[in-house]
């Protein structure tokens, strides 16, 4: 499997556990003292290329967000950072599902011998 | 899935925060200006208060933890004609601040809005993941 589909398959995982994480900061943009997190895609990445396990590399490079005005109450949710990053990583989502769908369809095409 | 809860826990979780918190604010605005003999029987706001409910590494969501009332005071005032008043003509007044309550209004709708826009980019995104290879 992980020669069929290289490092796409690892990234399609990153991609959504980070999607949950940024569904989660929006989900609490109205707690008292929530930090709002993320994580470092390059680096996660980068890591389990080296052979890292996924739950350890996202562990490692998750972080808190540093926010560029802190609330009253604590909570460090700036939902234009939010939204704007959870919108990348859903484009970034689907250019890797369309890199695995063409991948799929050139294996599909060796097996029927085209 | 290792995960007990998914994304549409968290967005719908959310959404139920936020519409307790629409739900105060709509009480607290039909209470606003309303009176009462005593300070003890006037109206005070409702404020729910939230709490992050961490499920896992990846996944935080949000709950209700109680409604609380809020601290601000109940105004007195003189109106002698009002059939509410005490024998010395003084009414009380409901502590609510229609200021905050309009701006706790727009803001609640506004989160409201932003994880509907969560749970149908996720809808997207799996159905389209499952659409993969086809």
């Amino acid at each position: 499997m992980d020669k069929i589909f290289g490092i796409y398959g690892d990234a399609l995982a990153l991609r959504s556990q980070r999607l949950n994480m940024l569904a989660s900061n929006i989900a609490n943009a109205a707690t008292p003292h929530f930090k709002a997190r993320d994580l470092d895609f390059d680096k996660a990445i980068a890591s389990i290329a080296d052979g890292a396990a996924q739950n350890d590399s996202v562990k490692s490079h998750t972080g808190y967000r540093v926010p560029l005005q802190a609330a009253m109450d604590g909570n460090t949710v700036e939902l234009s950072t939010e939204q704007t990053l959870f919108a990348e990583n859903a484009v970034q989502y689907r250019t890797t599902l369309s890199f695995l769908d063409g991948r799929l369809g050139t294996l599909r095409r060796a097996m029927k011998g085209e | 899935m290792t995960n007990p809860i998914n994304i549409f826990d968290v967005s719908g979780r959310a959404m139920a925060a936020q519409l307790t918190r629409l739900n105060t604010t709509a009480s607290n605005m039909a209470n606003a200006r309303s009176v009462a003999r005593t300070e003890n029987e006037a109206f005070r706001a409702l404020k729910p208060v939230f709490r992050t409910h961490v499920e896992s590494s990846d996944f935080a969501t949000v709950d209700v933890e109680r409604i609380v009332q809020s601290d601000t005071q109940p105004k007195k005032r003189h109106d002698p004609n009002n059939p509410m008043a005490d024998p010395d003509g003084f009414v009380w007044e409901a502590g609510v601040d229609e200021a905050t309550e309009m701006i706790e209004m727009i803001e609640a709708a506004r989160q409201y809005q932003n994880n509907v826009q969560v749970l149908q980019t996720a809808k997207s995104l799996i159905l389209e993941t499952i659409r993969m290879g086809k």
